[in-house]
């Protein structure tokens, strides 16, 4: 049964950072997903590496965009009037 | 004309106050204050993502204001099967691709390489420069400001399709479906796109609060 040797085999750090996305996406098989958790359980540094991630992730959440001006806001607004014209 | 659409939420409930269901409702009532509410808080957004299509800050205003346009003229059809937030993307990015010169429609490609660089890990595999731990520190070691800059010229760096999937996700907190649809491109590319580029936002954060190579 070497295919399923092939399945079986521990993953190493350097293909787990590689399958985080995934992993945080869901996209991963139920197999895939088992292995990942295994390693992960057994080692601290790439859970620190996911929680880099999902930190990383947080981060940028909190970006906010550049305040509205007021020359965009009277440009806006003449959009809206010159629409409220048309046919 | 278009006839007011009976503004009720999934559930029955009615809208929240200021909520995109209710502004759409009261803009299709001939609400102008509604539509300024709505620019007050998609403008900027907009901007930002219209700017990894189009060459300079004025065509992308441009493209935006173009959106607001087309979404207007819009309102009677839009049926609101995606929120107003995505159709309003989705015009954008149709509107920024017509116009814009450094995207084209064909297939993304991702550029090749590890999200951390091979020479951090062993022969077997395993981590010989792991990373290091800063995560709960990294807001009391660099203020928010400073974080936030960095973040933000982080973002700036990526390439364009990176870019575009990293703001629409992980700023703009669009579910992957809705990435797709906005940027119509598959799951699969989607995945590749976000991984490269939340790889590369970590690397920055790490440069500045510790681990990796300096």
């Amino acid at each position: 049964m070497r295919v399923l040797a092939v399945l079986q085999r521990d993953l190493v750090c350097q293909q787990v950072v590689e399958m985080v996305t995934a992993y945080l996406e869901d996209a991963l098989s139920r197999s895939e997903r088992r292995r990942l958790e295994k390693h992960l359980s057994g080692c601290p540094l790439c859970t620190e590496y996911l929680a880099q991630i999902r930190e990383t992730i947080r981060l940028a959440g909190r970006l906010t965009p550049e305040d509205l001006t007021p020359d965009m806001r009277s440009d806006l607004t003449e959009v809206y009037r010159r629409w409220r014209t048309e046919g | 004309m278009f006839s007011p659409r009976p503004a009720v939420a999934a559930g029955g409930t009615l809208p929240a106050m200021g909520s995109d269901v209710e502004l759409l409702r009261r803009l299709r009532a001939g609400d102008e204050r509604a539509f300024v509410t709505l620019v007050e808080r998609y403008n900027g957004s907009m901007l930002r993502l219209a700017a990894s299509f189009v060459p300079s800050r004025a065509v992308a205003e441009e493209v935006v204001q173009e959106t607001w346009l087309a979404m207007l003229r819009g309102l009677a059809t839009f049926e609101g099967r995606s929120s107003l937030k995505t159709w309003l993307f989705t015009i954008l990015v149709n509107r920024a691709r017509s116009t814009g010169v450094r995207e084209s429609r064909t297939v993304p490609v991702a550029d090749a390489g590890p999200v951390v660089d091979a020479s951090r890990f062993g022969p077997d595999g395993a981590w010989v420069l792991p990373p290091e731990h800063w995560i709960e520190e990294a807001e009391s070691r660099v203020d928010a400001v400073k974080l936030n800059e960095l973040l933000r010229s982080a973002l700036d760096g990526l390439p364009p399709r990176q870019r575009e999937v990293v703001l629409l996700r992980d700023v703009e907190e669009l579910t992957s479906a809705e990435v797709c649809g906005v940027l119509s491109i598959s799951e699969a590319n989607q995945r590749v796109l976000l991984h490269r580029g939340r790889g590369k936002l970590r690397q920055v954060l790490e440069a500045e609060l510790g681990g990796g190579p300096r």
